[in-house]
């Protein structure tokens, strides 16, 4: 940790600024555009995909791990829960009666 | 803003009146106490400005045993209230209102920061470290947490309890149908809470992966080591998911929009999806803990290595994963298919297997050894028959199809109180009677204790065991009363002579801990229970730097092996070295005092004071990013003073090898 002390955080301070356009730009094709509705879940989910791609590599030290194993399994746990929290509530949201 | 001030405290209720005198009473009686005894300076600097993580630990478990009381109290008013058909005790919204804060405060203000104390206290030593990774956050969490709870504890005198349950379902919890302020409280204070301990998780997972001492690699940690690791990974994963759902809950109340509404394309069963998405996962961050506290006392008082370490770690991990893929069991009824409800149905069964294996796992640790009957083992071994009592009912509710049948009935209620209070609160009784001479320097009166035990155990039974039979007969949860033609009064009677033997129970804990501090033995060795990991190892109550030294480690139980070898247990003055400690810091609590005003505001809807108090939480961010602060040194001659201070009291632990 100690060697980053003294350079300017430049990535930490890209990322940011690339979030908050990425937020930015969800909330307004959700908002002030008239898309489909098809449309604009596929483009806020892109954006959504991208920003998350964004936060790993330049928040959070992706690259810089010396221990590969350590990565994979975080990668693999992260992505595993992703699935399980977005997938599992579109499918127990949209089966069965419960969707109508 | 529209400040309705008449609203502001509420009024007109005799039992509130009560407790509003009562709180006011109590605060000044503090405040006079502290004052007379001149000890604010001392609260300041030895507890409200530490991060020494035994400390915080500490105050965990205060205000655990302080919201033990409280939800307790909850409790027997139910109980009081249900113990007569058409009983007017209670109206129909206070009995709303003391479900709700008796659900919160139970799991999230009692069972959590019970835990999480207990895992401040015992993980570090355990490891043989000198603190957490990250003292002043703990602290920080400490003080989130502190605050969310005396926020949500202070609804039910100013502006009103939140009354939709623990669960806080939308429809019910959303603006239209539950206009009042109330559950305003749940939104905000469950989310100061739920970032502290999110903290908690992180800071756990960090210190046990990085701060281990030499020698213990990840299959030499000691049990309760691994289930908080496995229970700080379940923090990190499930807790943002509440995070998220507690923040749309938040703009849908304060803000107007439409995540969970009814109208405008909001999906509100999109929130019992999200909510139990956490909401199982947490069980088990409470439950897995737990467990390890069995796993260390069996093993300790069965004077026996834990049989079947590798099949625990394992059955761990599986319950991890598993715990993950279950949440749809909760709401079945909601009608999602039998796809869904039969893989849901699947997995959850499949999560008694693990289960099962560590119930076998404790039984053949205990098998030929020589069993000591303190009462920290008495706790452990009620636990089995009882949680398996709740693990059985738990598959029936389990299967899809069944759970029709039980669905929002007692017989849940009982189901759930049956893992939660052997598989939390027993623990948590163990640990303390366990791990008590190692925070305070004297053990608990077994004694005393005994009555503890067998009130509170035989209380248990008798308040939840009938409403098993009073679920099945048809009794629904969360209903204020009954008639005479239902046929249950009996049971409901009997269930709540039940609850009063418990109170009695919990008295006699409260009884023990007086009574202990007045009359018990200080004299105690480090190693009262001639026990087998490290925190043993040092002095009772702990010394601020943990280890003088270091200690090594090559296998299971360290502790026992440098007994029996007699190895590493004196320490030459020429290993003595400085040792480097973090500075106390009265930032977290400033940030927690904070957090609760601005989350005040917000409860109450006064958004351009919330905004101001806002500033201070940022002020102290940015203060603590330019924090150079780089602890302080305890130099050697007062090392060698501490450590001989204890090290050559008769009794010590070099003698107590048997
Ligand atoms: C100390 C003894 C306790 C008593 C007498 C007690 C009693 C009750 C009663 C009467 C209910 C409501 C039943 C109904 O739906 O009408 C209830 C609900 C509940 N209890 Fe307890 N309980 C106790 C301990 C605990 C503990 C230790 C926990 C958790 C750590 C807990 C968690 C809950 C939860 C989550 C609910 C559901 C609240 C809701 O419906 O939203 N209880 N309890
Ligand atoms: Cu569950």
């Amino acid at each position: 940790m100690e060697k980053h002390t003294n350079r300017f955080p430049i990535s930490h301070v890209l990322g940011f600024i690339f979030s908050l356009i990425l937020t930015f730009g969800a909330a307004y094709i959700a908002l002030k555009t008239s898309l489909s509705f098809k449309v604009i879940m596929w483009i806020i989910g892109t954006l959504a995909v991208l920003q998350a791609g964004i936060q790993l590599f330049m928040f959070m030290h992706l690259r810089e791990g010396e221990d590969g194993k350590t990565n994979v399994i975080n990668i693999v746990y992260g992505v595993f829960m992703a699935v399980v929290i977005v997938v599992g509530s579109i499918w127990v949201m949209s089966a069965g009666h419960a969707a109508h | 803003m529209g400040i309705k001030w008449d609203e502001f405290f509420i009024t007109g209720d005799p039992l509130i009146l009560g407790s509003q005198i009562a709180i006011v009473l109590t605060m000044v009686g503090i405040v006079a106490g502290v004052t007379y005894l001149k000890k604010w300076k001392w609260l300041w600097s030895e507890w409200i400005t530490t991060v020494d993580h035994k400390r915080i630990g500490i105050m965990y478990i205060i205000s655990g045993v302080l919201m033990f009381f409280r939800g307790g109290m909850d409790g027997l008013l139910m109980k009081a209230q249900t113990s007569r058909p058409e009983m007017e005790f209670l109206d129909a919204q206070h009995y709303n209102e003391i479900f709700t804060t008796h659900g919160v405060i139970m799991i999230l203000f009692m069972a959590m920061p019970m835990l999480i104390g207990i895992m401040n206290v015992v993980v570090p030593l355990q490891i043989g470290a000198r603190d957490v990774a990250f003292p002043q956050l703990n602290a920080l969490s400490f003080w989130l947490f502190f605050g969310g709870a005396m926020l949500f504890n202070i609804s039910f005198v100013i502006g009103g309890s939140p009354d939709a349950g623990w669960t806080s379902y939308f429809p019910l919890a959303g603006k239209e149908f539950s206009p009042g302020i109330g559950n305003n409280y749940y939104a905000v204070a469950l989310q100061i809470a739920g970032i502290g301990t999110l903290l908690s998780g992180i800071n756990f997972v960090v210190t046990i992966l990085k701060m281990r001492t030499k020698g213990m690699t990840l299959m030499k940690m000691p049990m309760f080591t691994w289930t908080s690791f496995i229970a700080s990974v379940i923090i990190i994963a499930a807790f943002p998911i509440f995070t998220v759902a507690l923040a749309l809950m938040t703009f849908d109340r304060l803000y107007g929009a439409h995540f969970f509404t009814l109208s405008g394309g909001g999906l509100d069963m999109l929130w019992a999806n999200l909510f139990w998405l956490w909401g199982h996962p947490e069980v088990y961050i409470l439950v897995l803990p737990a467990f390890g506290i069995y796993s260390e006392i069996i093993s300790t008082f069965s004077r026996k290595t834990l049989f079947g370490y590798k099949s625990m770690v394992l059955s761990i991990l599986i319950i991890a994963l598993l715990s993950m893929v279950v949440w749809v069991h909760h709401f079945y009824t909601m009608g999602s298919g039998p796809a869904v409800n039969s893989i849901f149905s699947i997995t959850t069964m499949a999560i008694a297997v693990p289960t099962g294996i560590k119930i076998f796992n404790w039984l053949f640790t205990m098998r030929k050894g020589r069993i000591k009957m303190t009462n920290a083992m008495l706790w452990s071994l009620a636990f089995v028959p009882c949680f398996i009592i709740g693990g059985v009912t738990g598959v029936m509710l389990g299967m899809g199809a069944a759970d029709y049948q039980y669905h929002n009935t007692l017989f849940l209620v009982a189901h759930f109180h049956y893992t939660i209070i052997p598989g939390v609160v027993f623990a948590v009784f163990a640990a303390l009677y366990y791990w008590w001479p190692k925070m305070f320097g004297f053990t608990l009166n077994e004694k005393i204790g005994r009555w503890h035990f067998w009130l509170f155990v035989i209380g248990f039974n008798a308040t939840f065991m009938p409403m098993f039979f009073l679920g099945l007969d048809g009794a629904v949860r969360r209903s204020y009363t009954y008639s005479v033609e239902s046929g249950f009064a009996p049971l409901f009677l009997v269930s709540a002579l039940g609850s009063v033997i418990l109170a009695l129970g919990f008295i006699a804990f409260c009884y023990n801990i007086y009574w202990s501090i007045r009359h018990a033995d200080r004299n105690i060795t480090g190693d009262p229970w001639n026990a087998r990991t490290l925190e043993w190892a040092t002095a009772s109550p702990v010394q601020p730097y943990n280890f003088a030294k270091l200690p090594e480690v090559d296998g299971l139980d360290p502790f026992w092996k440098m007994k029996k070898n007699n190895q590493g247990l004196t320490i030459k003055d020429s290993e003595i070295k400085e040792i480097h400690m973090p500075s106390n810091s009265g930032l977290p609590f400033i940030m927690g005092v904070a957090f609760g005003v601005a989350g005040f505001f917000l409860v109450f809807e006064w958004h351009i004071a919330a905004a101001i108090a806002a500033i201070g939480i940022i002020a102290g961010l940015i203060y603590r990013s330019f924090d150079y602060d780089e602890g302080y040194h305890i130099p050697v001659d007062e090392i060698k003073e501490t450590e001989s201070k204890w090290r050559n009291v008769e009794g010590e632990v070099h003698n107590y090898v048997k």
